[in-house]
């Protein structure tokens, strides 16, 4: 049953992508700005302008210019950047990584900061301290990432500057790795140096991504450990004479991991979408950034590939939660 | 024989009473922040000490007036046009307001009109909303309501048209899945027993049942409107330079964050302020209209 339910949402992949392609097309299409126009020195001839407008395909009817879009993109080619001058493909595998290193390690921060506040929460189930855990949990969760990016830049970066605001790394750093996932790389490689560096400019980005989503996962942790706790085993457990923060963790914590897993997964896609502004705050150089500047130029051809990617991210990471529960939940694999 | 006890008149404002009662302290906070918010936005003209736009730049990033070189008569300080930041701030509540209260009716309104009519006629048209509501979902929102913007061009109306456009599916949602849910419900199946057209069925059975429902969803649409026009100006592709808005006043105040700290500072003051005023309104007023708490 469950399994049938996976393949039906695999199945609606390929249509939901093609409408997120349609609806951006059609929407830039209507456009009064225009794209060559930005580009041209002033003083420009009519015919030059022509010639730019037929090298980009722009001087065709809107249906062959999708068809030939859509073409291109089947065969890997999201087509040339217009303000950048450059395949917008090689520009999305260079910037890509980072916001995907970016997302990581602010899902890695909330997952550990959600799980302490949780943790510290149920330990305290029934005072008053427990209380005081909720209203913050709800303060961070009201507050959202991209407002978090702007007090996070006051307090640490020029309040008391301890960390840097803008970039993904020191310019001066000689980066001589191969891939563009410098942070895991440099891990990998035990580039210890490259890796700090990196790090001390990612914080403060991934915190502001992290402190929302942690309040979800405290929230929906806490909620199935409560629920967890008042079951029959965990009872058991009681009276064999284990303690209970023994129990909570080798019991209660595990069976309260699925729900949250199911329920918390989805929202990763706000993260990933939260990229977009809070790179843009800490000028760090991700597709989120690279986006922004794309609509301001009326960049058509990096719009497209970009929103196109942020979907196909969207629906993955969907598709990962829902495989993920089903595997973690027995009843599930099973059933 | 004896009398008939005649039934208390006073039932619904002690109802009334003790729901308000039941929405505690967030309701009242909430109420306090978004009245003063709205207050704010209506007597911006009284209360801005100098007009929002006027420049005065022998007196420019003038820091507050408590601290050290500050000006009594810009009690917030001075932008690096020289404008008085206390007059942008009241201003920009101007815009939030306006923006959150139109975007939110119509993404409402739109979205109630889309989930009802999925939710109670099923079959394709159903698959049409639903299918829609898939590809809006897959848009990151932020980066969609940036190009809608962009496109519709700069202004107070583009702004709007951007938030109701993306934002009509969380209506659409939770409606869709609500109006299945009642339409199971006894009270649905006598309405239809006693011939209720399906249009009347919907108005006077289902929708005042969905009320605590999109209250709640109003008050958190609010919000969200405020925070994506605070975003879109603050991209730059908002309203025009001459309409001062929280997210210009972060932007400029990005620019020279480490000479004046406090242009981007208060502004943020500002937002967090509405937002957590809206949600905390929107909640209470959920505890206050949920018919089941009310038992």
């Amino acid at each position: 049953m469950r399994w049938g339910e996976i393949i039906r949402r695999l199945v609606l992949v390929p249509p939901t992508l093609f409408g997120v392609a349609v609806v951006v097309f059609v929407l830039l299409r209507v456009v009064p700005g225009d794209p060559i126009a930005m580009m041209i020195p002033p003083g420009a001839s009519e015919a030059d302008i022509g010639r730019l407008r037929a090298l980009y395909g722009l001087d065709q009817p809107i249906l062959q210019q999708f068809a030939s879009w859509l073409a291109q993109v089947g065969r890997g080619d999201f087509g040339r950047s217009i303000s950048l001058r450059q395949g917008v493909s090689g520009l999305l595998l260079m910037r890509l990584p980072a916001t995907i290193e970016l997302a990581l390690l602010a899902t890695v921060i909330a997952v550990a900061i959600g799980a302490l506040v949780a943790l510290t929460g149920i330990l305290l189930r029934g005072r008053r301290a427990e209380w005081a855990v909720d209203g913050g949990v709800g303060v961070l969760l009201a507050i959202p990432d991209f407002l978090w990016a702007l007090i996070l830049l006051l307090l640490f970066g020029v309040l008391f500057p301890l960390l840097p605001i803008s970039g993904r790394i020191d310019p001066q750093i000689d980066l001589d790795l191969y891939s563009n996932f410098y942070l895991i790389e440099s891990l990998l490689t035990g580039r210890f140096d490259i890796a700090f560096a990196l790090l001390h400019h990612m914080i403060l980005p991934a915190l502001a991504l992290a402190l929302p989503f942690a309040a979800i996962v405290a929230r929906l942790l806490k909620a199935s450990l409560v629920e967890a706790e008042d079951q029959d085993y965990a009872q058991v457990a009681r009276a064999r004479g284990y303690s209970r923060p023994a129990i909570l963790l080798n019991e209660v914590f595990p069976n309260a991991l699925i729900p949250t897993v199911a329920l918390g997964g989805v929202q990763v896609t706000l993260l990933l979408g939260g990229t977009v502004l809070v790179e843009r705050i800490f000028s760090y150089e991700g597709i989120g950034n690279m986006a922004i500047d794309a609509v301001i130029n009326r960049d058509f051809p990096l719009i497209q590939g970009l929103v196109l990617t942020f979907a196909v991210m969207f629906i993955a990471l969907n598709l990962a939660v829902d495989l993920v529960v089903t595997l973690l939940d027995p009843r599930l694999r099973h059933g | 024989m004896a009398d008939l006890v005649v039934a208390p008149l006073a039932a619904p404002p002690s109802r009334l009473l003790a729901g308000l009662k039941r929405g505690g302290a967030r309701l009242r906070v909430g109420a306090a922040l978004v009245a003063i918010l709205v207050l704010v936005a209506l007597l911006a003209p009284v209360l801005a000490p100098h007009d929002p736009l006027e420049q005065d730049l022998l007196s420019a990033q003038l820091p507050p007036a408590w601290m050290h070189g500050g000006d009594p008569a810009y009690i917030l300080g001075t932008d690096s046009l020289g404008r008085c930041v206390l007059s942008r701030l009241i201003y920009s509540a101007r815009t939030a307001v306006t923006v959150a209260l139109i975007a939110a009716a119509f993404a409402a309104i739109i979205g109630v009109a889309l989930g009802l009519f999925a939710g109670s006629f099923g079959g394709w048209v159903d698959q049409v909303v639903s299918r829609s509501i898939d590809v809006w979902m897959a848009f990151p929102p932020v980066l969609l309501s940036i190009v809608l913007a962009a496109v519709i061009g700069a202004g107070l109306t583009s702004v709007i048209v951007a938030i109701v456009a993306v934002d009509w599916t969380r209506f659409a949602r939770v409606v869709r899945a609500e109006t299945m849910v009642q339409l199971t419900r006894d009270y649905a199946a006598a309405a239809r027993a006693i011939g209720l057209s399906r249009a009347k069925l919907l108005r006077l059975e289902i929708l005042p049942n969905l009320v605590p429902l999109l209250v709640t969803l109003l008050a958190v649409e609010m919000g969200i409107a405020i925070l994506v026009e605070v975003i879109l100006s603050f991209v730059g592709i908002s309203v025009s330079g001459d309409t001062p808005t929280w997210g210009s006043m972060i932007a400029e105040g990005r620019q020279i964050v480490y000479q004046a700290p406090w242009i981007m500072g208060f502004p943020i003051g500002c937002i967090i302020a509405s937002v957590i005023g809206v949600n905390l309104l929107g909640d209470g007023l959920r505890l206050v209209l949920d018919p089941v708490q009310r038992s």
